[in-house]
């Protein structure tokens, strides 16, 4: 059954449009206004009127007081849609909801979606409120009252593969420079300052053996993408770049649940979308993977099959992962040093992975990028999302 | 150990009404289902692997090893902060299953993977005791 759906969604839809608002300390606009000018960006990029849009899918804001925040984001965007839902996957989200997107223009549901996410989240709400709401992830009954944390989760896993594969400090941090690096070739990225390894090693502590520079950004930012029929999307302003793969695996919510530690969900995410696809890991010119903690594009790597598992360490201390590297990871600078504000995070490594796949970025640009591959997680590493996009139908 | 009342409470519902008083007995609880045998830790209405809702409730002789920990060096609420830095572990028990937990005592700070520990119990107030571990004496 599986099967069947899979071969039905490759090439059959595109992204014609991409969009980023103002990203950092953005405080004189609103969470849904900075969603706004994400999806009128995204929107002009394509060429498409605000009446071509029939559905649209957003996540869900921890800054706002809003319960349906889809049709709250329709109403302020004054859409009446015939598709439509907050979708929450936490961090998967973006990917997630490229997903349904297809599978609702495919099934005729809906012909052109809007996809959009993004939260006031550095100015929207204290730095407590930020801190503590982070904390909700964590069980309630069973992991709160333990004093647990995300970046506390995440830190039990940088452990364990430390433990396992002897995977170092310097390695993660190596992460944090190598997204900085790339951030610093972007002009809308949230950090403008170079970063050396020694200052993310003598970073403040927060989790061993995580450091304040090892956590992802607390932004004001919104991402959008528009997502149409491969039909629609070939006489647009934009170049379309199709969907050719894409997968989801889920495995747990909670870590006391995982089945693992050091295997997690995007082994078969990956599979899914790399056999819809037709391709493997050796087709991908540029990866844009989700890096909330610097141990998780380490773990991604290897699971996504870019290197052995225990590898992804030295992949990004021997620059592997630079631009003009063996697999440029994070272009942007990813959720260490681009933005990152709820679901919109990863959904900028699917706005990255469309603009690196039109060409054209100067210095950023990954030469020769046909293939992309854009892998979002939430919760501890719980929700996997894999997609594959390319600038031809495959 | 001292009472500290500052720091949450355990919380029972439906699912964990058993675990949190046999706490309170000083006994850590895992669930067994009688269908598969197989044992898991957080309590629920049905067995997680066969969906079997014939369980029981078995004492765990609280003795594990640490599977991963972290050191927090920034507490995520306040009400944590006069703690830190606190150890936060995996505990794989004996039985199998794992759960989330902080290493107590003097040399907690000390954790590495693969420590013996066993189960101790933390004073929350009115009575409220919570699984904690502390490192094995060898
Ligand atoms: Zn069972």
């Amino acid at each position: 059954m599986s099967k069947k759906n899979a071969t039905s969604i490759k090439n059959q839809v595109a992204i014609v449009g991409v969009g980023e608002s103002e990203i950092g300390r953005v405080p004189h606009m609103s969470g849904l206004g900075l969603n706004a000018q994400a999806a009128k960006r995204a929107l002009d990029e394509s060429g498409l009127k605000p009446s071509d849009i029939d559905g649209v899918l957003t996540a869900y804001s921890f800054t706002e007081p809003y319960f349906m925040l889809g049709s709250v984001l329709c109403e302020y965007l004054g859409i009446q849609p015939r598709f439509n839902a907050s979708l929450i996957a936490g961090g998967a989200s973006p990917a997630v909801m490229l997903k349904h997107a297809a599978e609702a223009i495919v099934s005729g549901q809906a012909e052109t979606i809007l996809v959009c996410a993004g939260e006031n989240r550095a100015t929207g709400q204290s730095r407590d409120a930020a801190v503590a709401s982070l904390m909700a992830v964590g069980h309630p009954y069973f992991e709160q009252p333990y004093g647990t944390s995300i970046p506390g989760f995440y830190a039990m896993i940088a452990q364990r593969h430390m433990h396992v594969y002897g995977t170092t400090r310097e390695q993660m941090a190596e992460v944090a420079v190598n997204t900085r690096a790339h951030a610093l070739l972007h002009p809308n990225a949230h950090m403008k300052k170079p970063l050396t390894l020694e200052e993310v090693l003598a970073a403040k502590p927060i989790a061993d053996p995580l450091g304040m520079l090892d956590c992802c950004l607390i932004s004001d930012a919104g991402g959008a993408f528009i997502v149409t029929s491969a039909e629609r999307a070939q006489d647009l302003k934009a170049k379309p770049i199709y969907l050719q793969g894409i997968g989801e695996f889920h495995t747990h919510e909670h870590l006391m649940c995982a089945p693992s530690l050091t295997e997690f969900g995007a082994t078969e995410s990956g599979r899914i979308a790399y056999a819809m696809a037709g391709l493997g890991p050796q087709d991908i010119d540029v990866a844009e993977l989700y890096d909330c903690f610097t141990i998780v594009p380490i773990i991604e790597l290897e699971e996504l099959g870019f290197c052995k598992p225990g590898e992804g360490g030295a992949f990004f201390a021997e620059g592997h992962a630079r631009i003009g590297g063996r697999l440029p990871v994070n272009t942007h600078g990813g959720m260490l040093s681009h933005a990152h504000a709820g679901a919109a995070g990863g959904l900028f490594g699917m706005v990255e992975a469309v603009r690196q796949l039109r060409g054209g970025l100067g210095e950023r640009q990954v030469q020769g990028a046909e293939v992309a591959l854009v892998h979002n997680e939430g919760g501890i590493l719980s929700s996997h999302c894999t997609a594959i996009l390319a600038n031809a139908k495959g | 150990m001292d009472a500290t009342p500052q720091l949450p409470k355990p919380v029972a519902n439906a699912d964990s009404q058993p675990y949190w008083a046999a706490a309170r007995e000083r006994r850590l609880l895992i669930r067994r289902c009688s269908a598969c045998q197989q044992l898991h830790f957080m309590p629920r209405y049905l067995c997680p692997h066969c969906w079997s809702d014939q369980l029981e409730w078995v004492d765990s002789k609280g003795a594990g090893v640490v599977h991963s920990f972290t050191i927090i060096r920034r507490a995520p609420i306040a009400t944590f902060a006069g703690n830190a830095p606190y150890v936060v572990v995996m505990v794989e028990l004996d039985e199998g299953p794992r759960m989330i937990t902080n290493l107590v005592g003097d040399d907690a700070l000390q954790v590495a993977i693969g420590d013996r520990v066993s189960v101790a119990f933390e004073d929350r107030g009115d009575g409220d005791l919570l699984p904690q571990f502390q490192r094995s004496s060898a």
